[in-house]
């Protein structure tokens, strides 16, 4: 099993590889070290929220209330910022991220306590969150001229050649990587997706825990929140409109099993990667907008046959033992 | 809102079925403003306009509503409430030409006068259609602006909304149709940025990098143009690029400060509002006819004069730039 996954996450930085050399092919300037970090940092929202999705998926679960959470708390970063013009840059990033943990532990006390499937209660918060956007902003859209220099400045500021956007999502990265492999709530999340029943019985709260993956998805989108409203300049109702499924696909490419218990924080970064390289190379090349659209689709569909492919091969061997003990 | 509209209609339902439809002259004349979607700026003003119609009316209530996103099939389930609220007449800037005919032919047959404004709709679903100005005019007005800062000529790229808007596309249409007036202006690449923020942003940066010397992009969208400028801003292109299109000044007064947009042009979107409520209005109450050739009145903006598509145009589109746009970033 591991085995396989490893061979998935090589697969995949084989796979780039290739998509790179392909795009440097009829467009050399794209990998240039300056167009690539544009890339790296275009792709950073994405990598974050496919971190606390992939958490997520983990657990059996599925978030599909980010895209929402990130456009309130994102809203509600701008309306501050409007209305405080002074606030410094460190209190609105804890009001980004103690909004969106608390979004975030709205789905997960659904899920845990009242037990609703967590796609349902993801699907009614997805909509619930919009509608409060719509409500607190009447409308109205935060413009670039209303924000302060500092706010929209924040993640496009350059560490040692990268945006601090970039470094966020490099950060998060990281901690997601220690924290699944070392912390005992990490290691939860794969014994609660991988065998619930299990899990009960070697003592952990299969609810708890899916509890605080939601509050972990939540508050990398409430963080991207901030940083997607100060990147693009403008908070509206309609802002990050259907990225929740880019972000399940995402994961879902990197190899994150979704029913759960299976795959790796490094494959849904890859998976990210891989998504963003695409979005951003098909303005370049000049492929038809409708190709990007195809191309994410067969990715998804691919990635899901090889997850199918590896699930149904166990099963044989199985059935072709007992076969074989029933025919001695 | 919604709510107490809701309750009003159904009062105001209840209240007509106990007069047994006698207090026919009191009763309001109710025109639906359908839009794109609810939260859009543009509509936003629109429905201020129809506010001031309905003033100078008198016996006029509005109904501002429509989907929460930009659907065809969420303007059908709001249409399908507002025949089954009975209204007037609905005004409607339709999310697809095609797709609203059938039930828009339905509240016609109801007797609901049905016209179309800003986006239209198929002739056989509305009355008449209210440009807000003609196409041609609008295809050379965004060439026009993106002309006025290139003496010499030069590259201009097109960043539209989706490849299927019916708006976009016929004013691209209108404005190639006037290219040969532009001979030293070359159109290298039209990109589809769906009008959503992100999209947009990443489609202008690609157009930057991949056309080195483009001179200006031409984005005649209100999402669109914003992000664009936004690129041309973290892209040091300010200068070099020239951000223009159509946009509303409360959205594009940070471009034209940060200098990535010289100037941009949009309608009067409170006009356009007031317009069509004006023709609603007329059509439904003072029984004009909306014929090939025929010229309705619209109040302070004049007359409406259709064409043999029963399509009329409101006005030309307005040029802003830095001279005015803190005049008008507080109107819309």
């Amino acid at each position: 099993m591991t085995r396989l996954l490893k061979s998935r996450e090589a697969l995949l930085v084989g796979v780039i590889v290739a998509l790179l050399a392909l795009i440097a092919s009829r467009f050399p300037a794209f990998i240039q070290p300056g167009n690539l970090v544009d890339v790296l940092t275009d792709t950073s929202p994405l990598i974050i929220l496919a971190l606390g999705q992939a958490v997520v998926i983990l657990t059996r679960c599925i978030d599909l209330s980010v895209a929402s959470n990130l456009a309130l708390t994102g809203m509600v970063c701008a309306m501050l910022n409007v209305a405080f013009p002074g606030l410094p840059i460190p209190v609105i990033l804890v009001v980004a991220l103690a909004l969106g943990a608390v979004l975030g532990a709205f789905n997960g006390i659904l899920v845990w306590k009242l037990s609703i499937p967590p796609i349902v209660v993801t699907l009614g918060t997805l909509t619930i969150y919009r509608g409060i956007i719509f409500v607190i902003s009447d409308g109205q859209w935060v413009n670039a001229h209303e924000m302060s220099a500092a706010f929209t400045g924040f993640p496009r500021t350059d560490i040692l050649g990268l945006p601090v956007l970039a470094w966020i999502a490099i950060l998060t990265t990281v901690a997601l990587l220690v924290m699944v492999a070392r912390t005992p709530l990490g290691r939860a999340f794969y014994a609660v997706g991988g065998n619930p029943n299990a899990a009960v019985y070697t003592g952990l709260n299969v609810g708890r825990t899916q509890f605080w993956a939601f509050v972990l998805s939540g508050t990398l989108s409430g963080l991207c929140g901030y940083l997607w409203v100060a990147r693009y300049s403008v908070a509206y109702v309609d802002i990050a409109r259907g990225f929740e499924l880019e972000v399940v696909a995402a994961c879902v490419i990197g190899g994150i099993a979704i029913a759960g218990g299976a795959g790796t924080i490094m494959g849904a970064v890859l998976g990210a990667l891989f998504l963003g390289i695409i979005k951003n190379a098909l303005p370049v090349v000049g492929i038809s907008p409708f190709w990007q659209l195809a191309i994410s689709g067969a990715a998804i569909v691919i990635a899901v046959a090889f997850n199918a492919r590896a699930g149904r091969r166990q099963g044989r061997i199985i059935l072709k033992r007992a076969e074989q003990e029933a025919q001695a | 809102m919604s709510i107490t509209r809701r309750i009003f209609g159904g009062t105001a339902l209840a209240a007509m079925m106990l007069a047994g439809g006698a207090a026919h002259a009191d009763d309001p004349v109710r025109i639906a403003l359908v839009v794109k979607a609810l939260g859009i700026g543009f509509f936003e003003a629109a429905n201020d306009g129809a506010m001031e119609a309905a003033e100078e009316l008198g016996n006029v209530e509005i109904i501002y509503t429509g989907p929460t996103s930009t659907t065809a099939e969420g303007q059908i389930e709001v249409i399908n409430s507002l025949i089954a609220q009975g209204v007037d007449a609905i005004a409607v800037s339709a999310n697809d030409p095609d797709a609203l005919v059938p039930v828009l032919e339905r509240a016609m047959q109801r007797g609901i006068a049905v016209i179309s404004f800003d986006s239209g709709v198929a002739e056989a679903g509305r009355m008449l259609h209210l440009a807000p100005s003609s196409d041609a005019l609008i295809g050379r007005t965004i060439i026009q602006l993106a002309a006025d800062h290139l003496p010499d000529g030069g590259q201009v790229a097109l960043l539209s909304a989706t490849a299927t808007s019916t708006n976009q596309n016929t004013w691209i249409a209108e404005m190639n149709a006037v290219m040969g007036d532009y001979p030293g202006i070359e159109v290298v690449a039209t990109v589809y940025g769906d009008d959503l923020a992100d999209r947009s942003y990443r489609e202008a940066v690609g157009l930057m990098q991949t056309y080195p010397d483009l001179d200006a992009i031409i984005a005649p969208t209100s999402v669109g143009i914003v992000a664009a400028a936004q690129a041309v801003v973290d892209q040091d292109m300010v200068g070099q690029v020239n951000v223009t299109g159509l946009g509303l000044p409360s959205e594009m007064a940070g471009a034209i400060e940060s200098g990535a947009s010289q100037s941009f042009a949009i309608w009067n979107p409170i006009d356009l509002g007031y317009a069509a409520t004006m023709l609603a209005y007329e059509l439904s109450a003072n029984g004009a006819e909306a014929a090939p050739g025929a010229v309705i009145p619209m109040g302070r903006m004049g007359e409406l004069e259709l064409d043999d598509s029963t399509t009329g145009a409101m006005a030309l589109p307005f040029t802003y730039d830095a001279s005015n746009i803190e005049q008008f970033r507080e109107i819309f």
